[in-house]
């Protein structure tokens, strides 16, 4: 075991991908020499060359399009999107074509194509760097979505990636680029939890609370701190947007009786909207409540100084929580 | 508190223009770069852009160089301080601004990157506001047709094509041609030239034959990614294949950037169309407060650049020819000093907006689902509040 930031993770993990397939490339906006501006592909162009870890011009869409191209010829590029906010020129790309390809072919392309985004807020960026965009692509079929918390995930999880053959959306929580975790790097991604499969990150009884991302942290402190209001709360680490693995998330809310949702992305027709609508499908009988959901408002993202009132927060989740009891 | 900005002087500069006749931009491109201030600060001419400023409108030009540079400076250390969340540095491309933006009519309109504080400065836009946007206070916020001023655009070349239908805009108005003429001007970096948006505003702006300029600051850099990596012939040839003229002016020098602009802007105003001008200049700083250049560029290219230093070749003309005095620089540095204070104060006291401007100006009418937000954060605000609590 070795304690690793959740940048340095995913820097390793990106080397071992590297290591083992010739065919794997990294691709985006100062990924090369800078090593990316969250230094995520640091010392990366140094050791494989600049045929395999490619500084881009700068446009998104053609990142993303020629990286298409790559993967027809045989290639499984590693796209890093700089910002959250600066996805959406790419979006055509994603959506018409990245998405779509095996459909269209009748299964006989595969793109594995890997989109790295740095997403969420919580580090008093200017706009357009705080967004959390991961619906407009778990509403999109044909795109794998996923979202590491910490950094023992992230290195699996983005070896997981580039070792698919459908195209992943790769969300990263930038605010917690710099949390640290023990991570096994001997360890091989084999035995480790598929990429489709939900966490029970910290076990309970009372209620169930769904999060990803960057929220992660956040709900496993409000879960301790809601121990001492006598509360037993099980937080599921989602880890894959699309597809939803219902089964765990179902089996916990069984248990529980109670879910709340939460993350950064607006409320308003949130990924928390589609979870509510299947845990109540699903579980029905088991719900002493309503099926809540914490998250941003339906605003754009606010200037950094009011971020901290629209990012869910430790009391915002435990509001959230208590209030499931009031059914 | 507010700090006055550099507006009110834009006026004196508007009668000295130099309206050389011929196709804007085809000197430039025949000539290579368009010089009329060396780096030693020795007066050149170039046929296309004859220019005969009074001595105070050079002063003028020197002036706010050198307080847009001051207020950069405040700001870095302000950032540093822990009073701004970031700052992108215009340190090296003063005279692009500042000589481009004073080049402008008071109707023609701006669209800026996020780097424009130079061409902010001219338009009339208190810095306070440059402030508040990198403080995280506000995300710009200026009312942008009271100053003909768009706000900063981060999404790198997206504003191009604002600039370009603004500018058809225009079109339609009938505001081509004849008295009141108006013209738009769109700011970029050598970077952004990479993106489609930025491409498809030449397509656009050519095939309507828009009034507008696209001013291209080259500095060099596009964050840690050199200029080779954008384009492997300089930027100001590309518009030909888009079909109107380009030029590359020194973008370290005032009196040349000023010239070309003027000139192109009257083109576009008269209904010769667009004219893409490549300001060859250089990013000075950092990328941002955030950046760590020495990771991929040489200090020696920095060395080289400061010997051409925009402010500096200025002063040297004013003095070689007398057009200036130990006591003209002692009063700007003085009212930079001033300007610098005022800078800091603004920073200090400005408060942050209350929690509920979150859901302001979201639609024009409120909407339901935002109200409802609103209404349910406000309550929660309140369980908070026990007499000591923030207001909302
Ligand atoms: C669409 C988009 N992609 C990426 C970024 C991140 N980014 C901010 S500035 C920058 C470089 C811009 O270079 P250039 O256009 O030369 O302008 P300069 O910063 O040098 O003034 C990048 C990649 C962005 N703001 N927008
Ligand atoms: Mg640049």
């Amino acid at each position: 075991m070795t304690t690793l930031t959740l940048s340095r993770a995913l820097n390793e993990g990106l080397r071992k991908a590297l290591e083992n397939d010739p065919k794997v490339l990294i691709m985006g906006e100062d990924v090369g020499k800078l090593g990316g501006v969250f230094r995520v592909t640091d010392g990366l162009m140094k050791d494989f060359g600049e045929n395999r870890v490619i500084d881009t011009p700068l446009a998104e869409s053609g990142i993303v399009g020629t990286a298409i191209g790559l993967a027809l010829r045989g290639y499984r590029p590693v796209c890093e999107i700089q910002f959250d906010g600066f996805v959406y020129p790419a979006v055509d790309q994603i959506v018409s074509q990245l998405a779509k390809m095996r459909y269209r072919s009748l299964g006989n392309v595969a793109l594995p194509v890997v989109i790295r985004i740095p997403c969420g807020g919580g580090i008093g960026a200017v706009e357009h760097h705080s967004e959390s965009p991961e619906v407009l692509f778990t509403h999109t079929a044909g795109l794998r979505v996923v979202a590491c918390a910490d950094a023992a995930d992230a290195f699996t999880m983005i070896q997981q990636s580039v070792s698919c053959d459908d195209p992943v959306i790769f969300f990263e929580p930038k605010r917690r680029y710099w949390d640290k975790g023990e991570v096994d790097t001997a360890a091989g991604v084999a035995d480790a939890l598929p990429l489709d499969r939900a966490r029970v990150a910290l076990e309970g009884a009372d209620v169930t609370l769904l999060c990803y991302g960057p929220l992660v942290r956040t709900c496993l402190e409000s879960a301790i701190a809601a121990r001492e209001d006598g509360r037993s709360v099980e937080v599921v680490d989602l880890r894959s947007l699309s597809p939803l693995d219902t089964e765990v998330i179902t089996a916990s809310v069984r248990k529980t009786g109670r879910c709340v949702v939460a993350h950064e992305a607006p409320v308003y027709a949130g990924l928390g909207a589609e979870i509510a609508a299947r845990v109540t499908e699903q579980c029905f009988y088991c719900l002493e409540a309503p099926v809540l959901r914490v998250g941003g408002f339906h605003t754009p993202y606010p200037p950094s100084r009011l971020e901290e009132h629209y990012l869910p927060d430790l009391d915002r989740i435990l509001d959230a929580v208590d209030r499931t009891f009031g059914y | 508190m507010t700090v006055e900005s550099g507006g009110a002087t834009t006026a004196a500069l508007q009668d000295h223009a130099s309206q050389a006749p011929g196709t804007p931009g085809t000197p430039g491109e025949a000539g290579g770069l368009v010089q009329l201030l060396t780096p030693e600060g020795e007066r050149t001419d170039h046929p296309g852009y004859p220019l005969d400023l009074p001595a105070a409108d050079i002063r003028g030009l020197y002036r706010d160089m050198l307080l847009v540079r001051r207020i950069d400076t405040e700001a870095i250390s302000l950032q540093r301080q822990g009073e701004l969340g970031i700052w992108a540095s215009l340190l090296g491309q003063e005279a692009a601004q500042i000589g481009s933006a004073r080049a402008l009519a008071a109707h023609d309109m701006v669209f800026p990157t996020y780097r424009e504080h130079g061409v902010a400065w001219c338009r009339g836009i208190d810095p306070a506001k440059l402030l508040e946007l990198y403080r995280g206070v506000s995300h710009g916020g200026w009312a942008p047709e009271e100053h003909k001023f768009g706000l900063y655009t981060i999404v790198i070349g997206s504003q191009t094509l604002h600039a370009t239908g603004y500018a058809m805009g225009i079109q339609r108005d009938g505001a081509v041609g004849g008295d009141g003429a108006e013209a738009a001007i769109v700011y970029f970096g050598d970077g952004a030239t990479s993106q489609g948006d930025v491409n498809e505003s030449f397509v656009w702006a050519s095939v309507f034959n828009a009034p507008v300029v696209f001013f291209c600051q080259n500095n060099q850099w596009a964050i840690s990614e050199p200029l080779e990596r954008q384009s492997r012939i300089p930027l100001y040839q590309r518009a030909r294949g888009f079909g109107f003229p380009g030029l590359r002016v020194d973008g370290n020098d005032v009196l040349a950037c000023y010239a070309v602009t003027k000139k192109a802007m009257q083109a576009a105003r008269e209904g010769q169309g667009p004219t893409f001008i490549e300001a060859f200049t250089y990013r000075m700083g950092a990328h941002t407060t955030t950046d760590d250049p020495t990771r991929y560029r040489l200090a020696s290219e920095l060395e080289m650049w400061k010997l051409k230093d925009p402010i500096e070749r200025v002063r040297a003309y004013l003095v070689r020819t007398g057009q200036a005095g130990p006591e003209f620089f002692a009063e700007v540095d003085a009212e930079a000093d001033q300007l610098g204070s005022r800078v800091r104060e603004a920073c200090r006291t400005m408060s942050d907006p209350p929690p509920l401007a979150i859901f302001d100006n979201v639609y024009t009418e409120p909407d339901a689902i935002v109200a409802a937000e609103r209404e349910q954060f406000a309550a929660y605000l309140d369980s908070f509040v026990d007499g000591e609590g923030e207001g909302r």
